[in-house]
């Protein structure tokens, strides 16, 4: 396997106050890496680096073989970031069908394909995006990704704060999405459903990658300690 | 239908309707008024294409509304006294045709917008109101210190710019003219903003960062945006100086930028119909009430005031029911 994206050694901070020490993460095509850590530990300052949203001032985030240092975020975007950010928000003035059409890009992905994967968005393509539950405002977030046709998925947090068994429609798509070979980076607290789809485990602590492996590698010992609060 | 559209098509048929009326029971000045007002509407439809949609607070389309005015004027004052505009680098003649008028309106606002947009949307907020503000006070100082054109005092051209096959003098047929451009602005806006270009310029309006996500850059956007609405507001202009065959650097000051974002905070901000509704609404007060007192600008400051506290979405969003969902 390739490494379609490769992160070494990357610090990063807001303003004086630093919050990356030297994060390392790489995944492969078609992998699905899960990046675990307690509250605080730099798991979305990693994400926000990688999507140039906040600059990196050490270290170097290659993707596709590109060095992402020089480009602006936007750019960074369209070679095939699909972040789907921390609190499920979308396009609030646009109906869900604009929301979708918005972020198009041509490839595999369009909105009927979108729609395949979550009915609900289908029952709900003229509705303003605002008046959607939590749920499916994050179908509608990760849809929105998917509509730019990335090469990498990111979700930060995708099922926090949701119901059940809504958390669990997101989970059988992320799934959904693993078996076509999309590779996703995913932050998640549920450690079970986390060990059900990702291949590989990336971990930070204070700021820096302290372990990485298969998922069966991380012992209870070791959630323990990096993972339990 | 929804009662939106019901909305939308009332003040149409109320500002159509209007002017029609007063035609067939002789009252021209009704119907000048009518014109004023469909104007002034076209000059709210451009603010709202950055302000409504966009959330770019623009406080200085007075400058496009104005320099539309002033090219109608010089290019007609030099078709009048058949005196050439320049003679470098080749001749450059005046001329009082409104097809070959309203082009060079375009062009010139557009010019003026692209160099004032790309410095001013490096900035946001409070900052982007101050600099369009700056930008558009720095050309009202340049009207009045620009002797050649009336400085000052303005600038008059006694007879209105021609149309092929209309006489432009007869008030309802100018007002046609202007109802007419005034649609195809509203037209041209409805599209725009359902189109990907005008769905990702609302998008950014609400979140920046998360427009970039998705691989757009909102400054791009932003600024075609910026262009477009003072062209669309350099037409209105245009139509302006031609209405009253007179431009002064009245049309550039600051006052009139309040105005023009007036009658979208009054008809609704980012509504369609809002600019329509809000230049109704302005110029039908300022004639009933101005004529009792000229302090009618307090009764006006009153409604503003009861609109932005009880009526965020302005007059149509308070009489389509949807008084918070600002989508269309």
């Amino acid at each position: 396997m390739s490494a379609l994206l490769e992160i070494e050694r990357v610090e990063a901070g807001y303003g004086p106050v630093q919050a990356l020490f030297g994060v390392d993460l790489t995944v492969a095509e078609g992998e699905v890496v899960a990046l675990m850590g307690r509250n605080g530990m730099g798991k979305t300052t990693t994400i926000r680096a990688l999507c140039r949203l906040l600059p990196a001032t050490a270290g170097t985030i290659r993707f596709g073989g590109t060095d992402l240092a020089a480009l602006p975020p936007h750019r960074a975007a369209r070679l095939g970031l699909g972040l789907v950010p921390e609190g499920r928000r979308c396009f609030a003035p646009l109906t869900v069908a604009e929301n979708l059409v918005v972020a198009a890009n041509p490839g595999p992905w369009d909105q009927p394909r979108v729609e395949r994967l979550f009915p609900r968005l289908a029952e709900r393509r003229g509705q303003s995006a605002r008046t959607l539950s939590g749920g499916e405002q994050q179908m509608l977030a990760i849809g929105r990704a998917l509509m730019t046709n990335p090469r990498l998925l990111i979700l930060d947090e995708a099922t926090e704060g949701l119901a059940p068994v809504v958390r669990q429609e997101i989970w059988a798509a992320i799934r959904a999405l693993k078996a076509e070979g999309l590779s996703i980076l995913l932050v998640d607290k549920s450690l079970r459903e986390l060990s059900a789809v990702a291949d590989r485990a990336v971990v930070l602590e204070r700021g820096a990658s302290v372990w990485t492996g298969p998922m069966a590698g991380l012992t209870p010992e070791m959630a323990d300690r990096w993972l339990g609060v | 239908m929804s009662r939106l559209a019901l909305v939308n098509i009332a003040v149409l048929g109320l500002l159509i309707g209007g002017a029609l009326v007063a035609h067939l029971t002789g009252h021209a000045f009704l119907v000048t008024l009518a014109t004023k007002a469909a104007i002034f509407a076209l000059a709210g439809v451009g603010l709202n294409f950055a302000l409504g949609y966009g959330g770019l607070v623009s406080f200085g389309h007075a400058a496009f509304f104005g320099i539309g005015g002033y090219v109608t004027g010089i290019l007609a004052s030099h078709a009048m006294s058949g005196t050439p505009l320049t003679t470098l680098p080749y001749t450059m003649n005046g001329t009082n045709e409104m097809l070959a008028i309203w082009p060079m309106v375009l062009l010139v606002s557009g010019l003026a917008a692209l160099a004032i947009g790309a410095l001013s949307l490096r900035t946001s907020g409070v900052y982007f109101i101050m600099v369009t503000l700056a930008f558009a006070q720095m050309i009202y100082w340049f009207a009045i210190g620009w002797p050649a054109y009336g400085g000052e005092d303005g600038l008059s051209f006694y007879v209105r710019n021609t149309f092929p096959g209309v006489p432009t003098m007869r008030p309802l047929n100018y007002f046609l003219i202007c109802t007419a451009l005034l649609l195809l602005a509203l037209g041209f806006t409805a599209v725009v903003m359902r189109a990907r270009f005008g769905l990702a310029l609302q998008a950014a309006r609400r979140n920046t960062q998360r427009t970039v996500a998705v691989g757009i850059r909102p400054f791009g956007i932003r600024l075609t945006a910026f262009v477009i609405s003072a062209m669309i507001t350099g037409l209105a202009g245009s139509l302006y100086a031609d209405l009253n065959r007179f431009v002064s650097p009245a049309m550039l000051n600051w006052h009139m930028s309040g105005e023009i974002m007036v009658f979208i905070i009054l008809g609704g901000v980012g509504r369609l119909m809002g600019p329509v509704a809000g230049a109704v609404v302005f110029v039908t007060m300022e004639h009933l009430l101005g004529g009792i007192t000229e302090y009618w600008q307090v009764l006006l400051g009153l409604v503003l005031l009861a609109i932005v506290l009880w009526a965020p979405g302005g007059i149509v969003g308070m009489l389509s029911g949807r008084g918070r969902d600002n989508a269309h």
